[in-house]
């Protein structure tokens, strides 16, 4: 028990940013991690011994996740107007210039597919091996790597394309197909 | 490594992620410093891996919420698994009642509905509307992230014997943990043919399974047929007029060895 404490303690604060920056929703990001500790504890006994309990907790959370997100995409879309950023979410900026430049990230990355956004989020912010973000997605490295290239790529061009698109129009409020259901987002 | 190897991208890639050894970083750096349009997106990629960690950082530095406290939650378990159904109650049946009157009178209304629809065509076959609802209900408690079932594995004697005096049917549990899917527990459930029982189980990632429980009006038994709606699969079969569908986010195909698993016990056991 105390073995179990001791592994998935530590744990807790990177699975609450993995699943915040998946669902976005705070109540309900950390419900998932709820679960997924719940789950963790019910059975740790069953865990393989040759994995670590990262990579283990990692693939429970990821997919609760998934399915939490399958479901409501089957509910038809759940988006709400404050839907796009949460502002909430760039927390204690440190200057102006930084929470804009966080917004500006965050904002790209939602735009990602739910297959990319993991990804990334696994390797970059969670730091994963490739070899562990396969495991927790359950696909092969390969698929990991080419997901990764067009994650980055995308996330550049929609970084890079965002000021510009913001200029032309204005600064009035602007229509991001990107987000679906029609979401239109205040632009500073 | 080989000297001289192409540079691929998944070398970019992993060269903004630090994941190179030195003697390949050493190649990729060479070859970034003759090739500048590679040199500026391997560095935006860089630029943007670390706005991503410090946009994100400051949720893992939060406090961890009390509800999310592990210790908190061991012991939780551990007072769940010592209350007996029996001697304390407590809150949980009177909110499954709460949720089985709510789901009667959707299912009321949603059966009402469906009258009108499927009245003009070929009505549906016993086994698709108890295919029906164990998806209906599958949905509604898989997806559960706080409660799904209400009587935890650990209570599987009491839950036997709550939903087989409600079912007025002897009900058995099928093992599926030799096939990778433990038990999680059960609940009663509204189907629009009256309660049913509903057990769950998930892998070891935490995808779950259920199985839905409950009398046929026929007394015979039906072979198991695979229905599909959407991303949920279900295989439905009856034995000796009790119905069993068993249901996930997955293909009926994929099922199919599951449910056969599940019959053959349950032929067995009752």
């Amino acid at each position: 028990m105390n073995d179990m404490m001791l592994l998935i303690e530590p744990l807790i604060p990177p699975l609450r940013r993995y699943a915040r920056a998946l669902v976005k929703d705070h109540a309900t990001a950390d419900d998932l991690v709820q679960d997924c500790l719940e789950r963790a504890i019910t059975r740790w006994h069953q865990r393989r011994q040759d994995g670590d309990a990262r990579t283990w907790l990692f693939t429970i959370l990821h997919n609760l996740a998934v399915s939490h997100m399958r479901q409501n995409r089957r509910r038809g879309s759940h988006l709400t107007l404050d839907d796009g950023v949460d502002e909430a979410m760039i927390a204690r900026p440190a200057t102006q210039e930084d929470a804009l430049h966080h917004a500006d990230v965050m904002q790209a990355l939602q735009t990602l597919p739910e297959d990319q956004r993991s990804v990334l989020l696994l390797v970059s912010v969670e730091d994963l091996t490739y070899a562990e973000a396969a495991r927790v997605l359950d696909i092969p490295i390969g698929t990991v790597m080419s997901r990764l290239a067009r994650a980055r790529e995308k996330l550049l061009q929609k970084m890079e394309g965002a000021p510009a698109q913001e200029a032309a129009k204005g600064g009035a409020t602007i229509h991001r197909p990107a987000f679906g259901a029609g979401i239109f987002r205040r632009v500073k | 490594m080989n000297a001289g190897r192409p540079i691929t991208e998944e070398d970019f890639q992993a060269y903004v992620d630090h994941a190179l050894d030195e003697r390949r970083r050493e190649e990729v750096e060479e070859y970034l410093s003759t090739h500048p349009d590679a040199a500026r997106r391997v560095a935006a990629y860089t630029a943007q891996r670390e706005a991503l960690r410090a946009a994100l950082a400051p949720i893992a530095e939060e406090p961890v919420p009390d509800h999310l406290n592990l210790a908190r939650l061991v012991e939780a378990r551990q007072h769940r698994q010592a209350r007996s159904w029996l001697s304390g109650p407590g809150a949980g049946p009177w909110r499954n009642i709460a949720a089985a009157v709510a789901l009667v009178l959707i299912g009321g209304a949603g059966g009402w509905s469906m009258h009108g629809i499927t009245a003009g065509k070929a009505s549906m076959n016993p086994e698709s509307m108890l295919t029906q609802e164990a998806m209906d209900n599958y949905r509604v408690y898989a997806a559960d992230a706080v409660r799904p079932v209400e009587m935890h594995a650990g209570e599987q004697e009491q839950l036997l014997r709550w939903v087989s005096q409600r079912l007025d049917r002897k009900v058995a549990v099928p093992d599926l943990s030799a096939s990778g899917y433990r038990f999680m527990g059960g609940r009663l459930v509204a189907t629009a043919h009256g309660p049913g029982a509903m057990f769950f189980y998930d892998d070891s990632s935490g995808n779950r399974i259920a199985m839905l429980v409950r009398p046929m009006k026929h007394d015979g038994d039906a072979p198991m047929t695979e229905h599909q709606k959407d991303d949920v699969g279900g295989v439905t079969w009856c034995n000796r007029g009790m119905g069993y569908s068993l249901v996930a986010d997955a293909s009926a195909q994929a099922l199919h060895p599951l449910a056969d698993e599940a019959r053959r016990q349950l032929r067995t056991k009752i």
